[in-house]
C-alpha cells in the first residue's frame, strides 16, 4: 500500500483553483521530491494531506488514512515540518519538544526523554533552555525537524525545509533527512531548490499552476530531455577542425560561441576516452573538457517553457525590501 | 491513558504555555496588571470623597468598593491579552503545529482559555491582597473571597472565549488589539467604578443591562458587605451566558478557520 496515494486532488479557493485535480503515489520508505516554483501549489497539497486544509475535490489518503474522514489517523501517523519553522520564540527548545510529545500524546516520562534524545540528535542539547528566539535560522529548522520526530511518524511532511538556510545548514538537514529515511520513514519533500530534489528525492513530481506536469526518478526525468553532452573547450580558429575530428563520435549541438564544440554522447563519460583520441589524433588542442548532464532545471524548462531559478531570483527580489 | 486524560494533559500544558507566554511578554501582562492598578491608585486618590455622596451605598471605604472594578478590568484585559496571544499564534503558523496534532482540536481553544482563566485567577489575587495590604476589608469573610475570586476567574473564562473566538475569526492580532478601546468603553458603561444609582441616563439604563454589571455586583457583595445569594446567582447566570456565547462563537469560528485553510 502506497504511503500517500492522491487522486484528483483540487482545491479552490473562490474562483482561484489552487490545486487542480493531481495524482500522487509515494511508496513506502520513499523520499518523495515536489518540486516547483512559488505559488504553484506546493504548500496547499502539503496542508492538504497534513489535514489542515479541506480539499475541494478528489481523495488523498496517507498512510492508509483518508484524510477527510480519518483526519486524526493521518495526524497520527505523520510529522509536520511546515514552511518557515512555526515555532514560538518565546519557548525554549526544551519545552517546545515537551509540548510536542504532550500533544502527540506521549507519556509524560517517556515523552522527557524522548525530547532529550531528539535535541541530541539534532545538536541542540547545549541550546536546550534558551528561547527559540535566539535560535539561528539553521537551529530553528532542526529544533522543528525533532519536534515533528517526537511520536516516530511512519510519513514526514517537510515543506521547504531549508528555503533561506546557507548552504552548511542546509547541508545538516539532508543529512538528517537521509538518515530519516534509512530508518524506514517515508518523506515528502516540499522544495523549490532543484540541486535538493536531485540530491534527496528517489521521486520528483515537478508542479506547475496547480498541475503536475513531470513525475519520475530524476535520472529518468532528466533521461527524458536529453542526453549529457560534452563540452570541449579548443580555443577560437580550432572549432572547425575539432567538429570535424568528432564527427561520426556522437550527435553536435549548435556552439555557445566560437571557441567551444557541444558534442552530445551517447554513453556519457564512457565516451570520453574516444573523443580526446580523436581530437589529439586531428592535432586539436584542448584546454578543457567538462561532461555536462540534463539538469532537472533542463527538464523544468522542457515541460514549462521557463526555468525555475528564474523564478526564484524573481522571488527573491521581490521579497528583498526597498 | 484514555483520551479524556489525554486532552486533559494537552488543555493543562497548552494553559501552562499560554501562562507563561504572558508572563514572557511585558506587552500582555502589562495590561492585565500595572495599567489596573495604576487606575486603581489614581482613582481611590482622586476621587475617594465619592463615597460620601448621597445614594452611595454604604462601604468601608473607596478602597473597597473599587476592587471589584479593578479586578474586573484586569480579568476583561486578560480575556483581550489572550486573545491577542491567540491570534500572534495564528498568524506565525503555531496554531497550525496545533492542528496538526492528534487532538480534539477544540482543546486547543479550551488550552488557550484555561491560561486565560488562570490569568484572571492572579488578577484577582493580586487586588485582593493590594486591598487587604491598603486596609481593605472583606466583609464576607474569607468565603466572600474565595466567592470573589471565583466568579473572576469564571468570568476570565468567559470573555477570553469572545476574544478566542475574534482571534480565530480574524487571525489578526492587530484586529483583536484594536477591540482594547471597546472593552474599556463596555466596563464603564457598567457599575464596575461607579455606583449605577448615581449615574445619569442613558448610561444608568445601559449599565443597569449591561451584563458586566450583574457580574461586578457579585464580585463586590462579598467584598462590602457578604454574600448575597441573588446577586451571585445572577452574576453566575451573566457568566454562563458569556461563556455559553463565546464557546459557541469559538467554534464556529475554529470551523471557518479549518475550512479556509
Amino acid at each position: 500500500m502506497p504511503a500517500i496515494e492522491v487522486a484528483g486532488l483540487e482545491r479552490a479557493f473562490g474562483e482561484v483553483l489552487a490545486v487542480q485535480g493531481i495524482d500522487i503515489a509515494v511508496a513506502e520508505g520513499e523520499i518523495y521530491g515536489f518540486l516547483g516554483p512559488n505559488g504553484a501549489g506546493k504548500t496547499t497539497t502539503v496542508r492538504m494531506l497534513t489535514t489542515l486544509l479541506l480539499p475541494t475535490g478528489g481523495t488523498a489518503s496517507v498512510a492508509g488514512h483518508d484524510v477527510v474522514a480519518e483526519a486524526r489517523q493521518v495526524r497520527s501517523s505523520i510529522g509536520v515540518a511546515l514552511q518557515e519553522a512555526a515555532l514560538d520564540p518565546l519557548m525554549t527548545g526544551r519545552e517546545l519538544i515537551r509540548l510536542q510529545a504532550t500533544l502527540q500524546g506521549l507519556p509524560p516520562a517517556s515523552g522527557r526523554k524522548r525530547a532529550d534524545g531528539l535535541l541530541e540528535r539534532v545538536g541542540l542539547s547545549d541550546a536546550a533552555e534558551r528561547r527559540v528566539g535566539t535560535y539561528s535560522g539553521g537551529m530553528q529548522r532542526r529544533l522543528d525537524l525533532a519536534a515533528a520526530l517526537v511520536h516516530e511518524p511512519r510519513v514526514l511532511f517537510l515543506d521547504e525545509p531549508t528555503t533561506g538556510l546557507d548552504p552548511v545548514s542546509r547541508k545538516t538537514i539532508w543529512e538528517e533527512v537521509r538518515a530519516l529515511n534509512d530508518d524506514g520513514t517515508t518523506v515528502f519533500l516540499t522544495t523549490q531548490y532543484l540541486e535538493e530534489a536531485d540530491q534527496l528525492a528517489d521521486n520528483v513530481g515537478i508542479i506547475d499552476s496547480g498541475r503536475i506536469v513531470a513525475e519520475g526518478t530524476p535520472e529518468a526525468l532528466k533521461g527524458e530531455v536529453g542526453r549529457p553532452h560534452l563540452e570541449l573547450l579548443v580555443g577560437e580558429g580550432a572549432v572547425q577542425e575539432a567538429e570535424r575530428a568528432c564527427a561520426g563520435l556522437g550527435k553536435l549541438l549548435p556552439p555557445k560561441d566560437g571557441k567551444r564544440v557541444l558534442l552530445e554522447v551517447e554513453n556519457g563519460a564512457a565516451d570520453i576516452p574516444r573523443v580526446v583520441i580523436a581530437l589529439d589524433e586531428a592535432g586539436v588542442a584542448v584546454e578543457s573538457l567538462e561532461l555536462v548532464r540534463p539538469t532537472l532545471d533542463d527538464v523544468f524548462v522542457a515541460k514549462t517553457g521557463y526555468h525555475l531559478e528564474e523564478e526564484e531570483d524573481a522571488g527573491a527580489k521581490e521579497a528583498e525590501p526597498a | 491513558m484514555s483520551d479524556l486524560a489525554s486532552t486533559a494533559r494537552v488543555v493543562r500544558a497548552l494553559g501552562a504555555r499560554s501562562i507563561r507566554q504572558t508572563f514572557r511578554r511585558p506587552q500582555l501582562i502589562s495590561p492585565i496588571i500595572v495599567f489596573p492598578t495604576l487606575l486603581l491608585a489614581i482613582q481611590t486618590g482622586g476621587a475617594g470623597a465619592g463615597v460620601e455622596l448621597p445614594g452611595f451605598p454604604p462601604v468601608q471605604s473607596f478602597l473597597q468598593f473599587m476592587l471589584a472594578g479593578s479586578m474586573m478590568q484586569a480579568m476583561m484585559l486578560a480575556g483581550n491579552s489572550g486573545g491577542i496571544a491567540f491570534a500572534v499564534d495564528i498568524e506565525m503558523g503555531f496554531t497550525d503545529r496545533l492542528f496538526a496534532a492528534p487532538i480534539p482540536r477544540f482543546a486547543i481553544v479550551l488550552g488557550r482559555l484555561a491560561g486565560t482563566a488562570a490569568l484572571g485567577l492572579f488578577a484577582a489575587l493580586w487586588f485582593l491582597a493590594i486591598g487587604l495590604i491598603f486596609g481593605a476589608e472583606i466583609e464576607g469573610g474569607v468565603p466572600g473571597a474565595l466567592l470573589a475570586i471565583a466568579l473572576i476567574t469564571a468570568s476570565a473564562l468567559a470573555v477570553g472565549g469572545i476574544g478566542a473566538a475574534i482571534a480565530l475569526r480574524s487571525g489578526s492580532a492587530s484586529v483583536v488589539q484594536g477591540l482594547f478601546p471597546l472593552v474599556l468603553v463596555v466596563l464603564f458603561l457598567s457599575s464596575a467604578f461607579f455606583p449605577q444609582e448615581l449615574m445619569i441616563e442613558p448610561a444608568r439604563t445601559i449599565a443597569e443591562y449591561n451584563p458586566l454589571s450583574f457580574i461586578v455586583e457579585g464580585v463586590r457583595e462579598p467584598i462590602i458587605s457578604g454574600i448575597d445569594a441573588t446577586h451571585t446567582l445572577e452574576a453566575v447566570a451573566a457568566i454562563a451566558g458569556i461563556i455559553i456565547l463565546g464557546l459557541v462563537l469559538s467554534a464556529r469560528a475554529l470551523q471557518h478557520r479549518l475550512r479556509v485553510g
